[in-house]
């Protein structure tokens, strides 16, 4: 990618995301009720959009050559596991990656 | 507007945003060094985390950098991604009522941790609560920005190596997921969202699974709706 192409991109993801916070500003001048699909999506969405983006970090994880995956599912297990026991983000994210870094440095 | 009323709203706002601080440093470094590791330039970080202003949209920035351009997608993954902020928004439309001119910043920084601070925390008595959530607005962004830079221009002189270190990205959503997780009572929309996109990735390969997979979710949660919503209370 040109730093031309790079540029517009970021653009882009900036638009959209701009477009996401002023979208309500925009179509629900203060005081009117909202539409009721719309309550509802802001509801269910979220946690789809999650599991998308899970997938999408592990979406070049090949289970049939080099490490089978091995060092993401242990780094995945590891980040999960120190989050239901001390339920701190950083330290999740911290503890999670540093094992992951250990493992493809030193194991695989 | 004195100046001791600006003084006195950013001397309320500071300590509400300590946490984000902590927070938005730590990631902020994080991602700058992620995006030096990934080849880009130091200035690349310090862009983004102005511009963009939102955690984990950035990250995703850095593959969609890395992968073939494709602009429809950058901005396709963008509204998916943060479409969550639209609802943050519906939240914020009474709070950030007369608010004025200030009001265009706010609404621009309106991420996960300003939302949930600025949905929490009260302005003192005497303080100009517009200009009490306009700070913490500006620290918040202030901080990532901070760190992104830092990551970014100091990033190259950390002496062991930073292999791996794209893994932050993984483990930063398996935690939100997580979190989200232990929070709802129905798991549908969770499932749906984990169960639809593996599907997709599998159909339509690494490289064009992200807008069928969004498609697909929206498609499957309108069919749903009347299930989901008798279910009751998801999320």
């Amino acid at each position: 990618m040109t730093t031309q192409q790079a540029m517009i991109t970021i653009f882009m993801v900036a638009l959209g995301t701009i477009i996401t916070r002023f979208l309500p500003f925009i179509l629900f001048p203060a005081g009117r009720p909202t539409p009721k699909y719309i309550d509802y999506l802001g509801k269910l969405l979220a946690p789809a959009v999650f599991g998308l983006l899970v997938v999408y970090c592990l979406k070049n994880v090949s289970f049939l050559q080099g490490s089978r995956g091995v060092p993401e599912l242990i780094g995945v297990a590891a980040t999960a596991g120190l989050h239901l026991w001390k339920r701190k983000m950083l330290l999740s994210v911290a503890g999670g990656t540093a094992v992951y870094m250990l493992l493809v440095q030193l194991v695989f | 507007m004195s100046l001791s009323v600006r003084k006195k709203a950013l001397l309320a706002a500071f300590p509400h945003t300590i946490p984000v601080m902590t927070g938005y440093l730590f990631l902020g470094m994080t991602y700058g060094v992620f995006m030096r590791a990934s080849g880009f330039p130091a200035w690349y970080p310090m862009v983004t985390s102005l511009s963009v202003f939102a955690g984990a949209m950035e990250f995703v920035t850095v593959s969609l950098l890395m992968g073939p351009f494709n602009p429809v997608q950058a901005l396709a993954m963008a509204l998916m991604v943060n479409a969550r902020h639209l609802f943050y928004g519906l939240a914020m439309l009474k709070k950030y009522a007369g608010a004025g001119v200030k009001k265009l910043y706010l609404i621009f920084g309106l991420t996960d941790e300003t939302f949930s601070v600025n949905c929490a925390a009260d302005a003192p008595e005497g303080v100009d609560k517009h200009l009490f959530m306009f700070f913490i607005t500006l620290l918040d962004h202030f901080y990532w920005f901070a760190g992104a830079s830092l990551g970014g221009l100091f990033g190259s002189l950390i002496s062991f190596s930073t292999e791996g270190i794209d893994f932050v990205m993984t483990a930063m959503f398996v935690v939100i997921f997580l979190e989200n997780w232990l929070k709802e009572k129905n798991h549908m929309s969770s499932l749906i969202g984990l169960g639809l996109s593996a599907l997709c990735l599998i159909v339509f390969g690494a490289d064009g699974f992200i807008i069928p997979a969004m498609l697909a979710i929206l498609g499957m949660l309108t069919l749903m709706r009347k299930y989901l919503e008798r279910g009751g209370d998801a999320a």
